[in-house]
Parts: C-alpha cells; sequence; structure tokens
C-alpha cells in the first residue's frame, strides 16, 4: 500500500496565491501566471505516490520545484491546494498539534547544507527529535547512540559539529533524522555539498543503511547520476510541473518527452545499466540428469550449452555440446565433463565492468547472488542492444 | 504666517499630572521595590571589608579572565579604597547593577518579541530610537515627579536609556539564527517554545550579551547624571567637584568610575566566551 499518496498538490508564491487555482486549472502555463497575476507557480498539480519501503527520488534542475515539493510533504512550506495522504490521513488538514505529532513521529528530514546545531554536540544533535518529543534523557541517549552507530560515527558523539569533515556531518544530519524512527526520511539535496568522492561513498552508504533499516526515503536531487544510482523509482520535474515517473531504466529508454529525452541523452548507459538488467533465463539442467538428456534440451531450445545447478538453484557449472558428446562416448557424467570455471558477476555489476570479462570468455556470463544462486546469464548481443537504447532485453528487467 | 504653537510641553505636563494622580500608589510599589534592591545590592557589597571583596572579585576575574585582569582588578579597587571612595562607589555599583538587571530582565522578553513579531519590532524601533536620543536630563524630571528625589528615579532614568541595546541586540541574534536550522528545529516536530529554548536563544547569546554588556556601560554613564537629582554615590562627587570647579577631587572620582567601567566590561564580556570554546 502506498505510505504517501500526493493528490494536484500545488504551491503558488505572491499574494492571495488561491486565486491562481483556477487559472492553473483552466491550463494558464507558469510563465503566463507570472505576467499576469503577478504569482509564481512552485509547484503546479503534483500527483504521485510513494510505495513503503522505496526510493523514490525527485529530480530536476534548480528552480524546478523541487525542494518546494519535499516541504509540502511535511508542510515546511503550506500548500495552496491539494492534498498529501499519509497512510490515508490528510496531511494539509492538520492542526498544528497533529502537524507536530506527524513530524515528531513519522516523518524524519536531512538538509542540503547539514543545518546541524553548533552549539550541540554530536550526541545532542541526533538526540534532538527524541528530546522535543519528551522522550526520557537514557533511553533517548540510547536510541540516539544506535542510530549513530549505524552511521558509522561510534566514538565522535562527543564532538561538536564543526569539528567533523563534511561527509561525517552529514552523517550526523542522517543520524539525526533517523533516530526517532520515522516511516518517511526526506533527504533534500543531501549528498550535494559533498565532494565527489565523498559523495559516491554516502550513496553507496544509503543503499546498505537502507536494505537494513527499510525506510520509505524521498530523495531530491538536481544529479541525474544520483538519482539513477539510488532510486527505485524517479519523478522528473520542469518548472513545477512532474513531467514523468518511472524506474530508472523507464526514464532512460522510454524518455516520456523531448525534455526527458534531452536530460538523459549523455548519461552512460554502461554506468547505470546492470547485470540484473540485461541477463536473460539461462537453459538449466539437474546435474543428476545424463548427457543424453543434456543434449536433447541444448537440441530442443537451440543453445550450445546448459548451466549445471542443483535442486537449490546452486550453480555447479557448465556444459556444452561438446562436453556432453564427450561423456556420452566415455559413458560418463555430467559432474565430471563440466567446466566448473565459469565467469560469474552479481546481478548488481554494471555493465561497465562486465566489458573486460566478457571480451575474454566465449562462454555467457553467469549471473549469481551471494549464495552462489544462479539468477541468470548475460550474453554479449543483450549487452549490446540494452546499450544502444534500444529495447529492453528479451526475459531481461526481471531478477 | 503666524501660527498658533502646538501645546505638546502642555500636553505632557497635564499626562505627568495624569499618572502621578491615578498611578500613585503603583509607583510607589516600584519605588519600594527598586529602592529595595539598591540598597540590598548596596548592603551586600559593604557587609564585607574593602581588602575581602577586592579579593574576591580578583578571583573572579582570574576565574574568567586571566590573571593580567586579576592584577588589575586588584589595583584598580586598592586605589579606589585608598582615595577614600570606597563606599560611593560600591553604591553606584548597586545602583548600576540594580539598572542593568532590571533592563536584562524586561529587555531580553522584549527583545524575543521583537524577534516574533514583525508588527511588535515596527512598534518598539522608533520607541528605542526615542528613548537613547532624547537627552536623559528631560526623562529625569518626570521620573523625579513618579518617584521623588533619590536613587529610585536615577535608577528608572538608567533604564530608559540602557536598555536598547539589550532589546535590540537579543532581537538581531535571535533574528540572525539561520533559517536553515529553524527549518531543522521545525522540520523535528518543536514548539515555539521548544524552538526559543534549544536553538535561538543559545545561539543568540553571544550577540545577546554584546547587548547586556552595552546596558551596563550605559546605565554607568547615568551615574553621574542621576546624582543630579539626589542619587547617592561616586557620581555625586564628581557632581560637587564640577559644581566647586575642585579639578582633583573630580579626578579622582572620575578615576573609580573608570576602573568600575573597565572591570564591568571585561567581566561581562568575558563571561560567555570560555563556554563557547569548550
Amino acid at each position: 500500500m502506498a505510505i504517501i499518496e500526493v493528490k494536484q498538490l500545488t504551491k503558488v508564491f505572491g499574494h492571495d496565491a488561491v486565486r491562481a487555482l483556477p487559472l492553473l486549472e483552466q491550463g494558464w502555463s507558469k510563465e503566463k501566471i507570472a505576467r499576469e497575476a503577478k504569482l509564481t507557480v512552485g509547484v503546479n498539480k503534483a500527483e504521485f505516490s510513494i510505495e513503503e519501503g522505496e526510493i523514490f527520488v525527485i529530480m530536476g534542475l534548480s528552480g524546478s520545484g523541487k525542494s518546494t515539493l519535499v516541504r509540502l510533504l511535511n508542510r515546511l512550506i503550506e500548500p495552496t491546494g491539494g492534498q498529501v495522504l499519509f497512510k490515508g490521513k490528510d496531511v494539509v488538514q492538520m492542526n498544528p498539534e497533529q502537524l507536530r505529532e506527524f513530524r515528531r513521529k513519522n516523518i524524519g528530514m536531512v538538509f542540503q547544507k547539514f543545518a546541524l546545531f553548533p552549539h550541540r554536540s554530536v550526541l545532542a544533535n541526533a538526540e534532538y527529535g527524541l528530546e522535543v518529543q519528551g522522550v526520557e534523557k537514557s533511553k533517548r541517549t540510547r536510541l540516539a547512540m544506535e542510530a549513530l552507530e549505524l552511521v558509522g560515527l561510534k566514538g565522535w558523539e562527543h564532538h561538536r559539529p564543526d569539528q567533523l569533515s563534511g561527509g561525517m556531518q552529514q552523517r550526523v544530519g542522517l543520524a539525526r533524522g533517523l533516530a526517532n524512527d520515522p516511516d518517511i526520511l526526506l533527504m533534500d539535496e543531501a549528498f550535494s555539498a559533498l565532494d565527489p568522492l565523498i559523495r559516491k561513498d554516502m550513496q553507496q552508504e544509503l543503499l546498505e543503511l537502507q536494505a537494513r533499516v527499510k525506510k520509505t526515503i524521498v530523495f531530491i536531487t538536481h544529479d541525474l547520476d544520483e538519482a539513477l544510482r539510488i532510486g527505485d523509482r524517479i519523478a522528473l520535474m520542469k518548472d513545477g510541473v512532474i513531467v514523468q515517473i518511472g524506474s530508472p531504466e523507464e526514464i532512460l529508454i522510454q524518455p516520456a518527452n523531448k525534455y526527458v529525452e534531452r536530460f538523459v541523452e549523455d548519461v552512460d548507459l554502461s554506468k547505470v545499466l546492470t547485470a540484473a538488467h540485461v541477463m536473460r533465463q539461462p537453459e538449466m539442467i539437474r546435474p543428476e540428469r545424463g548427457p543424453r538428456v543434456a543434449l536433447q534440451l541444448m537440441r530442443d531450445s537451440g543453445v550450445s550449452s546448459l548451466y549445471v545447478a542443483d535442486n537449490e538453484m546452486k550453480l555447479q557449472g557448465v556444459i556444452t555440446a561438446e562436453n556432453a558428446a564427450q561423456a556420452l562416448k566415455e559413458n560418463r557424467s555430467i559432474l565430471e565433463v563440466m567446466q566448473r570455471e565459469i565467469p560469474r558477476v552479481r546481478p548488481d555489476t554494471l555493465l561497465n565492468d562486465l566489458f573486460e570479462m566478457m571480451s575474454e570468455t566465449h562462454l555467457p556470463v553467469a549471473v549469481v547472488d551471494e549464495g552462489d544462486k544462479l539468477k541468470g546469464i548475460v550474453i554479449k548481443g543483450a549487452v549490446l542492444s540494452a546499450l544502444a537504447g534500444n529495447a529492453v532485453p528479451e526475459g531481461g528487467l526481471g531478477s | 504666517m503666524n501660527l498658533p504653537k502646538i501645546p505638546l510641553g502642555k500636553g505632557v505636563e497635564w499626562l505627568e499630572d495624569w499618572l502621578t494622580t491615578y498611578f500613585g500608589p503603583f509607583f510607589d510599589l516600584i519605588h519600594a521595590v527598586i529602592g529595595g534592591m539598591v540598597s540590598g545590592i548596596d548592603a551586600a557589597l559593604t557587609f564585607l571589608p574593602a581588602i575581602v571583596l577586592t579579593i574576591l572579585i580578583a578571583a573572579l576575574a582570574y576565574w574568567i579572565g586571566k590573571w593580567r585582569m586579576a592584577l588589575f582588578a586588584v589595583i584598580g579597587l586598592l586605589l579606589i579604597d585608598n582615595l577614600g571612595l570606597w563606599d560611593p562607589s560600591m553604591q553606584s555599583l548597586a545602583l548600576v547593577l540594580t539598572a542593568s538587571l532590571l533592563a536584562v530582565i524586561i529587555g531580553v522578553p522584549l527583545g524575543v518579541l521583537c524577534a516574533q513579531s514583525k508588527t511588535f519590532q515596527n512598534i518598539a524601533t522608533p520607541i528605542l530610537d526615542f528613548m537613547q536620543t532624547m537627552p536623559a536630563f528631560v526623562y529625569l524630571l518626570p521620573a523625579v515627579s513618579f518617584f521623588s528625589l533619590g536613587v529610585v528615579p536615577g535608577v528608572i532614568a538608567s533604564i530608559i536609556f540602557a536598555i536598547p541595546p539589550t532589546i535590540r541586540l537579543t532581537n538581531l541574534g535571535i533574528r540572525q539564527v539561520s533559517p536553515e536550522l529553524v527549518e531543522a528545529a521545525d522540520a523535528f516536530g518543536s514548539t515555539a517554545g521548544q524552538k526559543l529554548f534549544k536553538l535561538q536563544l543559545p545561539i543568540a547569546l553571544p550577540t545577546i550579551m554584546a547587548g547586556i554588556n552595552q546596558t551596563i556601560m550605559l546605565s554607568l554613564s547615568m551615574v553621574v547624571i542621576s546624582s543630579m537629582i539626589g542619587a547617592q554615590g561616586v557620581g555625586a562627587y564628581v557632581y560637587r567637584a564640577v559644581s566647586q570647579a575642585k579639578t582633583g577631587a573630580g579626578f579622582e572620582a572620575g578615576i573609580a568610575i573608570v576602573i568600575i567601567a573597565i572591570l564591568l566590561d571585561r567581566l561581562t564580556q568575558k563571561l560567555f566566551k570560555p563556554k563557547q570554546q569548550g
């Protein structure tokens, strides 16, 4: 079920802003409203829903309204019209008391320039959200310490924020956002102020963190690479309007319009798409079957090799038609003749890192998970067609 | 053109009469409170022998600042005692401390109000300008008619003259807190009170302290003027020396005021800095 549902959410800045609503309804453009009504449209009838546990990225250039949109979700900016439903309850209709409670318990926030409290220690910063809720001292210290440990800042709790590097300061921001265990974490350009290298590390860590804490994250960024790397789904904004919402692949492969197309045309797909995106179903055989069955299966499905996996899908090796023919002649089993040395990669390996491996082998590359379970195979043709941006390869995108 | 003069002065005098008539008991209460505070502080300051208090202040100076300030405190205070100005100096100090304390108690909340409300700020700003630029002698007179002669109208006049920096700098300090921090405090569901006490006041503290320091200095500058309406103390010595053209005596009393001023200034300036660095 969607944890957040946004309906017709609109923000117009200026005097008596509600008079812009009927104009937007008539389809007036942002420019026309600015010119004739002297009002600035920040967000224009945004409509989307966010599923529990996903990383939802809102992306756009500066001035596209993305920072306004994220602030409408917790009403740091008061919406002009529309609804924000949190688990079915409209945030826009909440009274100040309910809104405060919502901000305290359900929705945390991480800021672009960290916004750490300079007069408080790292620990006291992480404690802040719990402190304003009135959680007693020993409990909030424990929870804040857990959050600091989660972001790798154990041992720094008594330092002041200004004694920390940028990356570490933002970890404090992250710990502060996580300490009161909210359902949703809003991250407003959270990594934009960091050096490129630190930034990449933080993106990776956020993904690892997310795998553990399973929060719903709304992440704002102006950086397409960042959006593609961490987003489960991406909403692309322009002039206050959401232009397209979709998975990273959908945005890349099926841009909704010229604007999105231009936005994504410079993206190096090989650094975005992973093995999981291009892999296909392998033809498999159990090791206890005989070589004759293997040959028959190859003939039936028109392939020249089969992957040998046990009944738990654990990859054992690969058997080619020649191997099978040899086994048949010498009356040996599949396990004895199969090739055990085969190239393997994880599903999240970038295509960019596959090229070298693929040039060194004539076999397809096997995609396996941590337990060496076979997930799929990658053949050269699928990689090339994905890079050409043509289509999702047959059997692909499933994982 | 010969327009009749607007009776501004008459109006003010009418208001003064009206206030004295109808708010008499209220002024009596204030008189009792302030008079009590001044004599209480004065009694506390003169309860100990001069040398003991000198050592205590020097110790405080050493704890807050450095040995140099402690040394200055010892030499300066011993000099005041040697000149025979100890008791009047303590009387003046009692007046300054009372006026400053009341100015802070009234001024900081008013500064907070200014920071919270644009309307309040717009109303307060011209009043503060008025209080600071109107010659102090002018409001000595109504102060005397409300509170009669003595130290109390001196305290009142000092408060009026000295309170603006505390209000202004409290307002400024709170408004200077970065909007991002305020936004962060809001995002975590702080009430207005939590925001004020956990974020705005602590961050504005150095600025507020600068305002309080100014307030203390300004109320010290009022001791001579207060002596004209009968406030006792070292200010009265200066006033008397001036009216009798005694340069030497005037200089001695002036030096005592300078020593107290420097001590108050340095002590209050440094009071909140060690915490910042720690």
